[in-house]
């Protein structure tokens, strides 16, 4: 079985970009061992030689022009802004 | 027949006739919202006033001679994870409880397109996640038939909405069985189409390999009807395919069957399942299926055995695979998606929250419920360095053994019957608690992602409890056609018999 200790709850979090309490990280631990205790049933399977499938038909990439359809939504798209000035979304400080 | 009563094909012949005016079906639909609603709790939002404005505008459309088609007129509802131009479209989440979409999905489009009334947006588990529509911020669905059991999920309230008549149709997506899953809870019929058939434009993304949107109705015919007018290759959905144009053999079509994989599904809709080879995984019959299921789900085999259909029992293997497979790749490709809710450019964002970073962290925490943070912390974790290889790509490459176990019953059945889930609706409250039993009940519907195959719930019963119970029919990539066929000559033969025991009586 796996054990998920504080630091692999630590950086998951912060890959999450989630913030847990000292309760949820508790709770989080055990979710997470439980699932992946489950999870670890996949090992009975051998998989030597087999390609992982994300899409389960052939795809490529598919080019096209990059044409313009939509018209100006910017009042639209500012009026769901949680904070917005001039025009512009408004951040929080990013560097002291 | 009163309005209510009527299909939604039915009902827009008669508006199309002149019988019916599109606001008598709008006014017996509120109506019903009136009575039922406060109860049932179908809706995170009803569109009364929009709805209207549509209903004068689609009947002078009709009147006019421009809507012609099948749907013309009626009201159908829309899960709330598909954006609707100007209408709030939340996700049954907090961190969108605000968030007003500058645009429609695709499929809502299409809707509108054919003349449709959308009269409101329904209640579903937060961000799709969550098989009972518990994990909704905005509280519980129950289920029209028992209001003490859940409606299933995550489109519950699409579902519920269609058995309690306060909608005749409605949309809903199915990730790992959130729409065939809830319509065999409520006794509708719920179908996931193939992978790439209808848009996912618009679609709120939870797991994009294996999101599709899919019709939940009253009746097999409504539901290849809604279909038809759903599907078709969308330049906003790089996913999604022009199902006319592919190649035998080729494009994931096998040979000799491309005419199978066309958009004309309601030509499917014919009586005869003659010399059609159908597989039950025996698999699907053992441990942890409720014995009432399993007769009902049996009984209906037999029933398409007396109409013709070569019916068997077979090993389709790997089935215990496929829930850990699904929720390795799922709660993956949902912590990508979900990283885009931040609290800058929309939705919920903390109060106070410090600098950037902090932001961030307590925006989530604060947005999202209990379910999403435990898929967002296990995606994160199977996707991160040192776990990558031994949790997301083992899954991928189980999720190829799945395809191929699936390709080998396909080469023998066209169409493999089951349960879609091994119990009737749960008791509101009883699944919260222990989330990976509450996974354990997908089992019968989630390889149809997983695999990107088609299915089907229809009706097929009720237990001691009067719970309806749903019987499932799966087929090959763009087969649509022949579990339509087979779920429609079920659907028929069912009616035929009430018809001639109430006679009897």
């Amino acid at each position: 079985m796996k054990v998920i200790d504080d630091a692999v709850i630590e950086n998951v979090s912060i890959l999450a970009k989630l913030e847990l309490s000292e309760d949820e990280k508790v709770q989080a631990k055990l979710d997470m061992e439980k699932m992946l205790e489950y999870i670890d049933q996949l090992d009975e399977l051998d998989t030597e030689g087999i390609e992982p499938v994300i899409h389960i038909f052939p795809m490529e990439n598919v080019f096209r022009e990059d044409v313009v359809t939509n018209g100006d939504m910017r009042e639209m798209i500012l009026a769901n802004a949680p904070e917005e000035k001039s025009g512009m979304f408004v951040v929080p400080q990013t560097f002291a | 027949m009163k309005i209510l009563d009527h299909t939604a094909v039915e009902l827009s012949e008669r508006i199309r006739q002149g019988e019916i005016k599109v606001a008598e079906a709008l006014e017996a639909v509120f109506a019903q919202i009136d009575a039922r609603e406060k109860e049932l709790h179908c809706y995170v939002t009803l569109m009364r006033e929009n709805a209207w404005e549509q209903a004068d505008l689609i009947q002078a459309g009709i009147d006019a001679g421009n809507l012609t088609g099948p749907l013309a007129g009626v009201p159908v509802a829309v899960k709330d994870n598909m954006c609707t131009e100007g209408i709030r479209t939340t996700c049954s989440s907090k961190i969108l409880e605000h968030f007003v979409p500058g645009y429609s999905a695709t499929a809502v489009e299409k809707l509108r397109a054919a003349g449709a009334v959308i009269i409101g947006k329904t209640n579903m588990d937060e961000f799709a996640m969550g098989s009972t529509t518990e994990t909704s911020y905005f509280g519980v669905t129950k289920n029209p038939h028992h209001t003490g059991y859940v409606p299933g999920g995550s489109s519950g309230g699409s579902a519920a909405a269609v058995a309690a008549k306060e909608c005749f149709a409605a949309l809903g997506s199915d990730t790992g069985g959130s729409v065939r899953q809830p319509a065999s809870h409520c006794g509708v019929v719920g179908m996931k189409p193939t992978y790439g058939t209808v848009s996912r434009y618009g679609l709120i993304a939870y797991g994009s390999s294996l999101d599709q949107i899919g019709p939940l109705a009253k009746d097999v015919r409504d539901c290849a009807t809604i279909l038809e007018i759903l599907a078709g290759r969308d330049d906003k959905d790089s996913t999604s395919v022009d199902r006319e144009q592919m190649i035998p053999g080729k494009d994931g079509v096998k040979s000799g069957e491309a005419l199978c994989a066309g958009n004309d599904f309601t030509k499917a809709l014919q009586e005869d399942v003659q010399g059609m080879r159908i597989g039950i995984p025996r698999d699907y019959l053992k441990d942890g299926l409720d014995p009432e299921v399993r007769t009902a789900v049996l009984t209906a085999a037999e029933v398409l055995g007396q109409k013709g259909a070569f019916v068997e029992e077979f090993d389709l293997g790997l089935v215990k695979y496929a829930i850990p497979a699904y929720y390795t790749i799922a709660s993956a490709e949902a912590s990508s998606n979900l990283e885009r809710f931040d609290g800058i450019k929309y939705g919920y964002r903390a109060a106070e929250a410090g600098d950037l970073h902090a932001m961030y962290k307590k925006t989530r925490a604060q947005g999202f419920g209990v379910e999403v943070k435990r898929r967002i912390l296990l995606g994160s974790f199977v996707l991160s360095s040192g776990y990558y290889d031994a949790y997301y790509l083992k899954a991928l490459r189980v999720k190829a053994l799945i395809k191929k176990v699936f390709d080998e019953a396909f080469a023998k059945y066209d169409v493999i019957l089951g349960p879609v889930a091994p119990t009737t609706a749960p008791k509101l409250g009883e699944s919260l608690s222990d989330p990976l039993k509450m996974y354990l009940s997908d089992i019968y519907t989630i390889s149809a992602n997983l695999t990107g195959m088609p299915g089907i719930s229809v009706p097929c019963g009720e237990d001691k409890a009067g719970l309806p119970i749903g019987l499932q029919l799966i087929g090959d990539c763009f087969q649509e056609k022949k579990i339509l066929r087979a779920a429609y000559t079920y659907e028929q033969a069912i009616k035929a018999d009430a018809g001639s025991q109430n006679g009897r009586g």
